[in-house]
């Protein structure tokens, strides 16, 4: 293409945005749909229309898994490889894309039809192996359906026709507050009745928590953010679930957007913000006309707008599509995005109830958090409360996949055991819980007694299971290698640290790790979790040290009885040496 | 900003501090060292390398960005945290391609100096020997991005001090790397050898060109004092007087 | 009671180490009064004669050669001291590791400026090199390191002394360098 041209495009798709540098991310991404990657050049023309330097959009750009720096094929195959998806077969799909498409994972073929590439956790590890295919996803694949996906991309054909581009809602129990029934409107007739403090009251008589998994009251979350100065106050939706193994969201977004976007302008009202943002993973992009859809409904029906429903209050929703970053489901990292950055989580304090987005008090909520907050304010704060468990009141959507028959979404109370989790699902002879996902924790049947709860076991929804037959410590391993793949990088203990543990728990898995190797992979770990600057790094390394605690003979008997072995290995140092001198090597050679 | 007074205990030590203060200012104007690299005097903090990690009230967070409170408790100086900063330095130092031997800023550079504060002999971890670019396309500046600890120090001065956004970061996780605001290199940015940027760099990555190892081994800033000795003097001097 | 026997080697730097080792100065017939020297270059005896109590090694491990005598060198000596950046990190000759082998073979042998009609050598009797240069520590446990490019005669005349008297070789602030 003509630089002219390509310069033109930017020019336009700059213009559609108002040239806004906060834009950066839409921008990128409408640059990256028109052209299929951001060449050095466009990413000068992008600096130049936007009035930002190249240096900037560089940092911002190179920072999310979704956008191409190189040119690509026509259509991109994004295939899943998340823990769960490879447990299903992913592995198999991949070779038969490899074998379909005669080019490896990461490569393009020759004719520019296809690029092949992995990606993490897509949201879809009920209907696994799945994949994102030019966006669409493809679900419950298996090796024998390749061909056919391949044979239609080199035909240039749209693939949502196919039988694989079909997403299974999988609600496989609906509760009372998330997925009950919906009346649109019902919740901000009821808010607007009140003022925010009596509103905040009612959150703070339901005893709601984050629903994010770090269960922070709700109705404090508000309280400060209402109170806290500044020019303007901003709600934000938290869509970017991107903890491997967690795909509630996906049901609640296709499910009830309606109750979300309640919550979400409730919460407006709550903390006086008269702007809302949903940041929406980018894997979920494929909701996105249908999302838009609702809040156009929404608007025509004076629930969002000004003077919403004719009560003088202003409040719109904007949405936010990601680029890819696991990172930018903490908050702050989300906040950045969100002002067209790199996705690097920020220094707290301040929270972003005191400075949020473009540093003004923000609430980041949880999606089910604002589901739950609708239907607070539309049953009221005792109604929510009564169901639940302790200082855990209501209840909570669960994404639950692995060795398990009903693989699919739960909407639980607050209290129940993991047995009776696995008895809902139709797990049997189960090795381990990941129960939080790779952040969370891995727990041993001894735990399975142990209750869904904030003050023992909080989760953000992910309950992967692993059947007895499951090499378990080969799936902490790949959870590790996510961990390493989603390190934002901004500070040097997770960035690095989350290599070096990946190393650790590989020289242990390969045989040659000794109890030394063990006890340094413990520290390290230590060292990871205190030292890191946000929740990915501090729980980076959970697989390995509740896997250590909870499953020790796993390690015990990986590892070596010598007291010292070598990382190092003479046949393999010597293999590239003598391939060039065509020397063979002699393992044996006495040169004393 | 106001400049209410209050009292931050480091180590079991009474501190008067200042709002608007970080807990690292406040240290360091009571004479009490907190490890940091990334963090610079005349630059906001970046949070970057985490080595100013203390424990406030109990639990870890970096001094270099943490506001003072009255009455925060905060433990500094102990086996623990230094062993962790120590692994810190480290990784650093296996992140990168660190050859002492033959770099020019050796004895004046502050992550080699960290090492020999906190103790470190050799690094314990696996090297991981990246392949990196140098760039020497500025007339008077060169970047050896080998020698890199990614502390943004570079970033934040142009920005900040310089009025300019010479720097800034490419790519993530361990692939993130310092870049600049041209497609031609350092020596099509308007960069000048006396920004403040040019020479803010804790490490031996962003240099002055034709400046050799000129201070004799022995003289140099952290051949015989620790890093941090200048802070810790001022102690010395307060509890003198 | 028999002097405690030392062994020093050498395998892929500068000698640097050893020459630091001499700049001890007059301190050196201190130490042949308290220890025998084993296998060294500084006496030229290429073989042990049996187990020693400390073997110091200098250099990284660049080919199979310095493989099969470091090797010997844990084989027989009760403690083990890395000397020297080489030793400890690959030093200087590292630099190569972050080119591939056959890039740096290429570069010298066959297509550098300065090259007419070159061969990569190939000949038996030369070591075959390893893909990367390996710190010692990677390859055989080690049981201490003595940093420094090379390490001062300071240096290592205070930790052969206070191993030799039988304590840790803790080194103060001025003679830990990298450099």
């Amino acid at each position: 293409m003509a630089v002219e041209q390509q310069r033109d495009i930017i020019s336009q798709v700059a213009e559609e945005f108002g040239r806004s540098p906060a834009r950066l991310l839409d921008v990128a991404r409408g640059v990256h749909a028109r052209l299929g990657h951001l060449s050095e050049e466009s990413i000068g023309f992008i600096a130049e229309a936007l009035g930002l330097e190249r240096v900037r959009v560089r940092d911002t750009i190179s920072f999310y898994h979704f956008f191409a720096r190189q040119p690509r094929g026509r259509s991109t195959v994004y295939l899943c490889n998340a823990v769960v998806e490879r447990m299903k077969g992913a592995d198999a799909v991949a070779k038969a894309f490899e074998e379909a498409t005669g080019v490896k994972m990461g490569e393009t073929t020759p004719d520019n039809a296809i690029s092949l590439a992995y990606t993490a956790c897509i949201g879809l590890s009920d209907q696994a192996p799945s994949a994102l295919v030019n966006g669409i996803p493809l679900t419950n694949l298996t090796p024998a359906d390749v061909p056919m996906i391949v044979e239609t991309l080199r035909k240039g054909e749209d693939v949502s026709s196919l039988p694989q581009a079909k997403v299974k809602k999988n609600l496989l129990k609906r509760g009372d507050i998330v997925f009950g029934a919906m009346d649109p409107g019902a919740a901000i007739r009821k808010a607007l009745a009140l003022s925010p403090v009596e509103l905040i009251n009612e959150m703070s008589v339901s005893r709601l928590r984050g629903r994010g998994g770090a269960g922070f009251p709700t109705s404090m979350k508000w309280s400060f953010c209402r109170t806290a100065k500044g020019e303007a106050h901003y709600v934000v939706c938290n869509a970017d679930e991107g903890e491997p193994g967690t795909f509630k969201d996906r049901v609640i977004l296709t499910e009830c957007p309606d109750l979300l976007f309640e919550g979400m302008t409730v919460a407006g009202y709550a903390i006086g913000a008269k702007k809302g943002f949903l940041y929406l993973r980018a894997e979920y992009e494929y909701m996105l006309a249908r999302l838009e859809t609702v809040l156009a409904r929404r608007r025509d029906a004076g629930l969002l707008g000004t003077n919403i429903l004719g009560k003088g209050f202003d409040f719109d929703i904007r949405i936010q599509v990601g680029g890819g970053a696991y990172v930018c489901g903490e908050e702050s990292a989300l906040i950045e995005s969100l002002e067209g950055k790199r996705g690097a989580p920020r220094d707290r304090p301040p929270f972003p109830v005191q400075k949020g987005y473009r540093n003004q008090p923000t609430s980041v909520n949880n999606v089910e958090t604002l589901c739950c907050a609708a239907r607070i304010v539309e049953k009221g704060g005792a109604w929510f409360s009564a169901f639940g468990y302790e200082d855990s009141k209501g209840t909570k959507a669960l994404s639950i996949s692995g060795d398990c028959e009903r693989p699919g979404v739960y909407e639980v109370e607050y209290g129940m055991t993991l047995q009776d989790m696995l008895d809902m699902v139709g797990a049997r002879n189960v090795q381990a819980i990941q129960f939080g996902g790779p952040s969370g924790q891995c727990i041993a049947p001894d735990g399975f007694g142990r209750r869904l709860d904030f003050d023992d076991l909080a989760t953000g929804g992910s309950v992967i299971i692993f059947g007895e037959d499951r090499d378990l410590l080969e799936y902490m391993r790949q959870f590790t290698e996510f961990f390493t793949e989603e390190s934002c990088g901004w500070c040097a203990p997770c960035r690095v640290g989350t290599t070096l543990l990946l190393k650790g728990l590989e020289k242990i898995l390969e045989g040659s790790g000794t109890k030394s190797d063990l006890e340094a992979l413990k520290k390290l770990g230590a060292t990871v979790k205190a030292m890191s600057r946000c929740g990915l790094g501090q729980t980076a390394a959970n697989p390995i040290l509740t896997t250590m605690e909870n499953f020790p003979g796993l390690y015990e008997a990986r590892l070596s009885k010598d007291e010292f072995i070598p990382s190092f290995d003479l046949a393999k140092a010597l293999e590239e040496g003598c391939a060039v001198t065509g020397r063979n090597p002699d393992l044996e050679e006495k040169h004393a | 900003m106001s400049n209410e007074k209050m009292t931050i205990l480091i180590d079991g030590v009474a501190v008067e501090a200042t709002e608007g203060q970080t807990i690292l200012q406040a240290a360091a104007d009571a004479g009490i060292y907190i490890p940091r690299l990334c963090n610079h005097k005349d630059l906001l903090p970046g949070g970057h390398c985490r080595i100013c990690t203390v424990k406030i009230n109990g639990r870890p967070g970096s001094s270099c960005t943490f506001p003072v409170a009255d009455g925060l408790v905060i433990e500094n100086d102990t086996d623990e945290l230094n062993a962790m900063r120590r692994a810190i330095v480290e990784m650093l130092f296996v992140e990168g391609n660190h050859y002492c031997p033959s770099c020019e800023a050796s004895g004046n550079c502050e992550l080699q100096a960290l090492g020999y504060r906190l103790g470190m002999i050799n690094p314990e971890y696996p090297y991981q020997e990246p392949k990196n670019e140098i760039d020497a396309t500025h007339d008077d500046v060169y970047i050896d991005r080998d020698r890199c600890v990614l502390c943004g120090r570079c970033a934040r001065a142009s920005v900040q001090l310089d009025g300019k956004r010479v720097f800034g970061f490419d790519g993530r996780g361990l692939g993130t790397r310092i870049a600049v605001n041209s497609p031609d290199g350092l020596g099509g940015t308007n960069l000048s050898v006396d920004d403040r940027a040019a020479t803010i760099c804790p490490t031996g990555c962003l240099r002055v060109k034709g400046q050799g190892p000129d201070i004799p081994v022995g003289q140099r800033a952290y051949d015989s004092t620790p890093i941090g000795s200048d802070i810790e003097r001022k102690q010395t001097v307060k509890q003198a007087t | 009671m028999a002097k405690p026997k030392v062994a020093t080697g050498h395998f892929t730097g500068c000698f640097g180490c050893h020459m630091s080792l001499l700049d001890i100065d007059e301190r050196i017939i201190d130490l042949v009064e308290l220890v025998e020297f084993d296998k060294s270059p500084i006496n030229d005896i290429k073989r042990f004669s049996g187990p020693v109590d400390i073997g110091i090694v200098e250099g990284g491990v660049s080919n199979d050669e310095n493989v099969e005598f470091l090797k010997q060198f844990r084989e027989n000596c009760r403690i083990l001291i890395a000397m020297g950046a080489c030793a400890l990190n690959g030093g200087v000759p590292s630099m190569r590791n972050t080119v591939p082998l056959k890039e740096c073979l290429e570069e010298a042998f066959l297509n550098g400026p300065t090259v007419h009609g070159g061969v990569i050598p190939n000949d038996p009797d030369i070591p075959n090199l390893l893909d990367r240069v390996y710190p010692v520590h990677e390859v055989v446990k080690v049981d201490y390191a003595l940093p420094g490019c090379p390490p001062s005669a300071d240096t290592l005349w205070a930790a052969l002394t206070a191993l030799l008297s039988g304590e840790e070789p803790g080194l103060p602030y001025e003679l830990v360098k990298y450099d």
